[in-house]
């Protein structure tokens, strides 16, 4: 009896120790869905970066982009920035949340999103521009 | 002596049923936290494709190759 004992407390610490090892998986982030929000947003940033670099858009704190100056835009070339900055932020938060839903956590979306900010300014080039309490830091 | 061996085998049986009740949902909870380093990681990659970071920086790590240098005595 005691020796059953002994091999299930065994046992359960093994299965811990199991589970602790497994605690620290890579997150799913290859999805068809995924990837085929990486691939549009790639195509779209062929022709945001040069916003980026005159300062007319830049990173927000959230994870996403805004217009920061549009004067430093053509007043013709306003109206498809504005489009753009839109298209770009749809197809971020569908890339939060399916992340978080690859993963089975949808609860996570938000750390996900906020894990997302922090290293789109961190890989960001000199130049461009971030939020940073509400104010517009240049990099 | 019978008697004691019972209680000490009941004991054993409160101490694991004590253990289960916290271990289990401690297996659980592991999997509830948020894996932040793991977040990050998957991040960065995702932000090097869509930025075409690494093509940059393989293209920048790869300078034409220097003419070889032969040493003749």
């Amino acid at each position: 009896m005691k020796k059953l004992l002994l091999t299930g407390l065994l046992s359960m610490t093994l299965m811990g120790g199991v589970g602790l090892l497994q605690a620290a998986p890579d997150l799913e982030a290859n999805t068809p869905v995924i990837t085929a929000i990486k691939t549009s947003m790639q195509t779209r940033h062929a022709q945001l970066q040069s916003y980026y670099g005159s300062g007319a858009i830049g990173l927000t704190q959230d994870g996403y982009i805004a217009v920061k100056d549009a004067s430093a835009v053509p007043l013709s070339q306003r109206g498809g920035l504005a489009g753009l900055v839109k298209d770009e932020n749809s197809d971020r938060a569908r890339l939060y949340k399916e992340i978080a839903a690859a993963n089975g956590h949808p609860e996570w979306q938000g750390e996900i999103q906020s894990t997302f900010a922090g290293r789109w300014i961190d890989k960001a080039q000199a130049g461009w521009f971030y939020q940073k309490e509400g104010a517009w830091v240049k990099k | 002596m019978r008697r004691r061996q019972i209680e000490f085998g009941k004991t054993w049986l409160v101490i694991a049923g004590l253990l289960a009740v916290v271990a289990l949902p401690a297996c659980v909870t592991i999997n509830i936290y948020f894996p932040a380093a793991a977040a990050e990681k998957a991040a960065d990659k995702i932000i090097d494709e869509v930025w075409q970071l690494k093509q940059e920086q393989e293209g920048a790590q790869n300078p034409p190759a220097a003419a070889p240098t032969t040493t003749t005595p």
